[in-house]
């Protein structure tokens, strides 16, 4: 079919303005106002997608957010390919390139399709069946293939160029949906000068306005209507009018995420003009005025391209002026259908039939459709339909009863149009965590109690049918911004039954027959039958079993049809099938809009040291620690990091190295019963620690594990200057907060974080002191003034420093603080002085082997949360006469002292060259077979420059007694012989801080 | 994204708090006095109700104080917040 099934005249589309658009390579017009869907009809397109699972030629279904077949992909550049638009929803610009999705090599002509001979072969859970073996071919054979066999349409492979925007609003009233419910409601609510909000998907406001025909409301006509009480809410600087707006999330406590598309629509937008932009808006009230669905009847061969909704052919007619065929049957089980068969034959479209389901349907459609003499066969099923890529043929049978039915007519037609009638959207009303409830007399699912300050109005509680809507709308409304308005609405419609019929009609064409209940993932009657037999009874199953639902489209169109195929099949009722719980988001939205501006850059915040430009001049190579970016190793010339890390290691061993510590967590704990504080935190006693000392602590949690460590220094009575690691510091702070503010509100304590504060500028090395020297004024850096762990405040290079003498790698070593804005200045101040004594700058990874020469635990390295402070070799460290500390009492528990815990142990390879990795196990004997007796692992692993040999740490069962004994790590096809010693390598007695 | 009124500052986004666990679990006083039951109850055992439960937050950006609430595990409601410190609200007819 080619011909245009353009009407002559009517609709909203602007029939002076064409606009050239693509679809698979071929040009077409359309007209402005058009979606792409409409506009493809009107060319007499009706393929326009392949289905999921048997490559099923597929027209478009519905009208709107609904439709499950038309899936394209829209183009404007390489890195513009947005995928898996419904082309319902998809408004036509000039020059809008458009693709079918899951087809090869053509829509017309796909070779895929060749699987819908296949189907009987591929039923429900086939999958699951056929693929289960060999396990190991699944990752490599059996999924790959599946997934480039059927997909969803592709994603671009560049980078998205564009930008998306996030806002947060707030509102007193929101309103979800501006169909007549809506639109009363957003008028109800404005009365009492509140701010609303109104969001509705489509591009304009007005909902089946948009496409009525017959209904008056307050003396003017439907459209004439929703154009004034757009205007009026326009006007009102506190309504806030939102369209392209999908309302996809609802999320606890009134907030809904809204994805608002702004420049997807336009044929060429402003450069750096945003896509999209995410909306997360609190609302005080919500209300729901989501609409309703209209069901496909369940038939054999319902998914022939042609075969569409009635409500939506409706919409085609009356808003874009497009005939669905030029003669067509319309099957039915509820009146609406009626309506578009009235209004079809009015745009002058044969109604060959209209086939109602219902043995004696009557009111007032039924009647006006007598009126005009249409073909009414009541009692009647449709039973299957014949056609080569669109319908040339209904089948239509009498029902007997029972399930059977009598001998079919054939009536000739070039599209049928069907309705089962209208499922409300609850699927916001769910996600808010309402309970929904089943109705009997409308047989369908509708809001019960809410979770939130929410509320439903019109057809999405059930409440059909204009005058309905209108009234219920401005109820609510009213409600939700808590005002009494009244307001009559006078409505001359046509209403008809709001019942139809749910699950399958019967027919005579035998098991071989495809009734489609899920268009998205071609589930048929069969599939939900089959699972049934096979034991399954509940939704919840069902659902994952044969996928039923679980497309993009989250079963809008099918879901009740499922029910009711199951309920038919179970023999049981419905409500007792249980319903499965709507989930985000209502339509898809895109990763872009999610991610808005946290891309790049932006994505996760980077912390810089005030040196860090220093180290990016030198060309350091840097690493993320935490958020923050640390200097790994200062490579010199085509030195690699091995290479640059032995030389480092030796400077600092031979001479001095400068280290940057900034990254240092910092906390100034003040106060009258700081020491009080301390104590009872850390491990470690501190009341005797004299002003000017500095002390190695360590944190464990109330369970008695290691938790943090740091040096902390005494500047006065009731000042310590407290440092954690790198990647400690909020934790620290947050717990020390905890326990001040619930455990402990007597002590009058004040934390501070000072991490951002000071720049550290660790300098370590025999000639450290010497390059200090000339630097500081009014210290004195004397051995006997200043000795290893302790601190003094004074200036250097003409500002205020905390000068610390510590040393993380055995050193004689200084940290000197200093204001973070003087960092840099003082450290090139520094490096100057230290050039004459051979000073080189090292990073994280020669800090690393430095300390474990020394055997200093990491924190997190050394530690996995398990380790006691004895498990690390840490008892001298505690408090013993302390009465109580934060983890003491854990630590007394016997499972703390057994003599199998693992503890800290130096592992020296047989092979000085051997370097262990770094998590590998630690076993006894060699030779073992998988399941080895496991009795720890390396936790440190390096090569050490000053040692000529490799290094490790480990956490060995009973380490420390085993000190002197050969152990094994088993590696792929050897075991490697270790000798266990003591974790410190490197000048064990501790004379090098000495300088 | 939950909307918690912090009893100091008023209500604010989720993002601006962190959770803390149970309330109303008090570090005892003299801990080395206790059995290992009573220890192991005092660290390990926590009550994760359906309904009602009292659980700590803090206000981290924003007065940075921890404080208590009620909220219903169930609908994720908050039916209060309160300081630290003072008892859990006798609430008639809010769950348990
Ligand atoms: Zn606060």
């Amino acid at each position: 079919m080619s011909k245009t099934l353009r009407t002559p005249a009517g609709g909203s589309v602007n029939r002076v303005k064409t606009i050239k658009f693509s679809f698979d390579g071929k040009t077409y017009q359309g007209l402005e106002g058009d979606t792409l869907a409409s506009a493809l009809l009107a060319n007499g397109i009706r393929v326009m997608g392949r289905s999921f699972k048997y490559h099923r030629a597929r027209g478009v279904l519905g009208a709107g957010s609904e439709e499950p077949n038309a899936l394209v992909a829209v183009r404007r550049d390489k890195a513009r390919i947005a995928p898996n638009l419904r082309a319902t929803q998809v408004e036509l610009y000039d020059g809008l390139v458009a693709e079918s999705q899951n087809r090869w090599p053509s829509l017309n002509f796909d070779v895929g399709a060749v699987l819908s001979l296949l189907s009987p072969f591929i039923p429900a859970g086939f999958y699951y069946k056929t693929f289960m073996w060999p396990k190991s071919a699944w990752d490599k054979l059996y999924e790959p293939n599946i997934r480039a066999a059927a997909g969803l349409g592709h994603a671009p492979t560049e980078a998205d160029p564009d930008s998306y925007l996030n806002r947060f609003a707030h509102c007193e009233v929101l309103i979800i949906g501006a169909g007549p419910a809506g639109l009363a409601a957003a008028l109800a609510a404005s009365e009492g000068g509140e701010r609303v909000i109104l969001v509705d998907e489509q591009c304009e406001l007005g909902g089946s306005l948009l496409s009525a025909t017959d209904a008056v409301i307050d003396g003017q006509s439907g459209r004439a209507w929703r154009d004034a009480v757009v205007a009026k809410l326009a006007a009102n600087p506190k309504v806030t009018l939102m369209t392209r707006a999908n309302a996809f999330g609802y999320f606890a406590h009134n907030m809904i995420g809204v994805a608002e598309r702004l420049s997807e629509h336009q044929a060429s937008p402003a450069k750096g003009a945003p896509r999209e932009r995410l909306w997360q808006i609190r609302a005080r009230e919500v209300v729901l005025a989501t609409g309703a669905i209209e069901r496909p009847l369940v038939f054999p061969d319902n998914d022939r391209p042609g075969i569409i909704l009635a409500d939506s052919a409706r919409t085609y007619l009356n808003r874009y002026g497009v005939l669905p065929g030029k003669r067509v049957v319309v099957a039915t089980g509820h009146d609406e259908a009626y309506r578009a068969a009235l209004d079809l034959h009015k745009a002058g479209v044969t109604i060959a039939a209209i086939a109602d389901a219902r043995p004696n349907p009557k009111g007032p459609l039924v009647e006006a459709a007598r009126a005009a003499g249409l073909p009414i066969k009541t009692g009647y099923a449709i039973t299957g339909t014949k056609g080569t890529l669109g319908v040339a043929e209904a089948r239509l049978s009498p029902i007997l009863g029972a399930g059977r039915v009598g001998p079919p007519e054939i009536v000739a037609c070039d599209s049928v149009l069907m309705s089962g009638g209208f499922t409300p959207s609850v699927h916001l009303f769910s996600q808010s965590r309402g309970k929904v409830v089943w109705d009997e007399t409308l047989e369908t699912y509708l809001p019960g109690a809410s979770a939130e300050a929410e509320r439903s109005a019109g057809a999405c509680r059930g409440q059909f049918g204009l005058a309905k809507a209108l009234a219920d709308g401005f109820a609510a409304g009213s409600d939700a911004a808590r005002l009494t308005v009244k307001r009559d609405f006078v409505v001359q419609a046509t209403e008809g039954d709001p019942k139809g019929v749910v699950g399958a009609l019967p027919h005579d064409r035998g098991n071989g027959a495809k009734a489609f209940i899920d268009w998205q993932n071609d589930v048929t009657t069969k599939d939900l039958k089959l699972a049934v037999r096979e034991g399954f009874q509940s939704i919840e199953h069902i659902k994952r079993y044969t996928t039923t639902g679980m497309a993009t489209d989250q079963g809008k169109t099918s879901n009740l049809n499922a029910l009711g195929v199951i309920s038919d099949a179970l023999d049981r009722p419905i409500p007792q099938i249980g319903l499965t719980t709507f989930r985000m988001p209502y339509t898809p939205v895109t990763f872009g809009v999610l991610a808005g501006m946290a891309r790049g850059d932006l994505f996760d915040p980077v912390r810089t040291t005030p040196i860090h430009d220093w180290a990016v001049e030198q060309g350091a190579v840097f690493e993320d620690v935490s958020l923050w970016k640390r200097a790994r190793f200062f490579p010199q010339g085509r030195e690699d990091m091995e290479a640059a890390v032995r030389r480092e290691c030796l400077a600092v061993r031979s001479h001095c190295g400068i280290f940057d510590a900034s990254t240092l967590g910092k906390i100034e704990v003040v106060g009258p019963d700081a020491a009080e504080f301390m104590n009872r935190f850390y491990i470690n006693a501190w009341t005797k620690l004299g002003v000017g000392k500095c002390r190695y602590g360590i944190v464990c949690r109330e369970d008695g594990f290691v938790t943090d460590d740091g040096v902390v220094g005494r500047m006065s009575q009731d000042r310590f200057h407290v440092t954690t690691t790198t990647g400690g510091a909020p934790r620290v702070l947050a717990m020390m907060e905890d326990y001040l503010q619930t455990e402990w509100p007597d002590l009058d304590v004040w934390l501070t974080s000072t991490t951002e504060q000071f720049a550290v500028i660790a300098l370590q090395g025999p000639k450290a002191r010497d390059i200090l020297s000339g630097l500081v004024e009014g210290i004195d850096l004397s051995p006997e003034a200043l000795a290893h762990m302790s601190l003094v405040e004074g200036k250097i290079c003409g500002v205020p420093t905390r000068l610390f003498r510590v040393s993380f790698t055995g050193e004689l070593g200084f940290e000197i603080n200093v204001p973070s804005q003087h960092g840099r200045k003082v450290w090139e101040a520094i490096w100057a002085a230290g050039q004459p004594h051979g000073l080189v700058p090292y990073g994280t990874e020669t800090m690393h082997v430095l300390r474990a020469e020394k055997g200093f635990i990491i924190v997190g390295q050394e530690t996995d949360g398990t380790a006691t402070p004895d498990d690390v070799g840490l008892t001298w460290a505690v408090g013993k006469a302390k009465p109580d500390y934060v983890g003491k009492r854990s630590l007394a528990r016997p499972a703390m002292a057994a003599p199998d815990r693992k503890q800290l142990v130096g592992l020296l390879t047989k092979d000085p060259h051997i370097v262990l990795e770094e998590g590998a196990q630690v076993v006894l004997t060699p030779g073992q077979k998988a399941p080895m007796a496991l009795v720890g692992h390396v936790t440190s692993s390096y090569h050490s420059a000053v040692l000529g040999r490799s290094i490790a740490l480990a956490m060995v069962s009973g380490g420390r007694a085993r000190i002197g004994e050969t152990v094994y790590i088993p590696m792929p096809g050897s075991d490697i012989a270790v000798d266990v010693t003591s974790p410190v390598f490197y000048d064990p007695e501790g004379v090098r801080v000495n300088g | 994204m939950l909307l918690i009124t912090c009893p100091h500052c008023g209500p604010r986004p989720e993002l601006e708090f962190t959770h803390g666990g149970e309330a109303h679990i008090a570090r005892p006083e003299n801990p080395a006095a206790m059995n290992a039951e009573d220890w192991t109850e005092y660290l390990y055992m926590r009550a994760n109700p359906k309904g009602l439960h009292a659980e700590r937050w803090r206000h981290l950006h924003g007065c940075a104080r921890f404080f208590n609430a009620l909220r219903d595990t169930t609908t994720d409601q908050f039916v209060a917040t309160y300081a630290t410190g003072q008892p859990r609200p006798d609430l008639k007819g809010a769950g348990q």
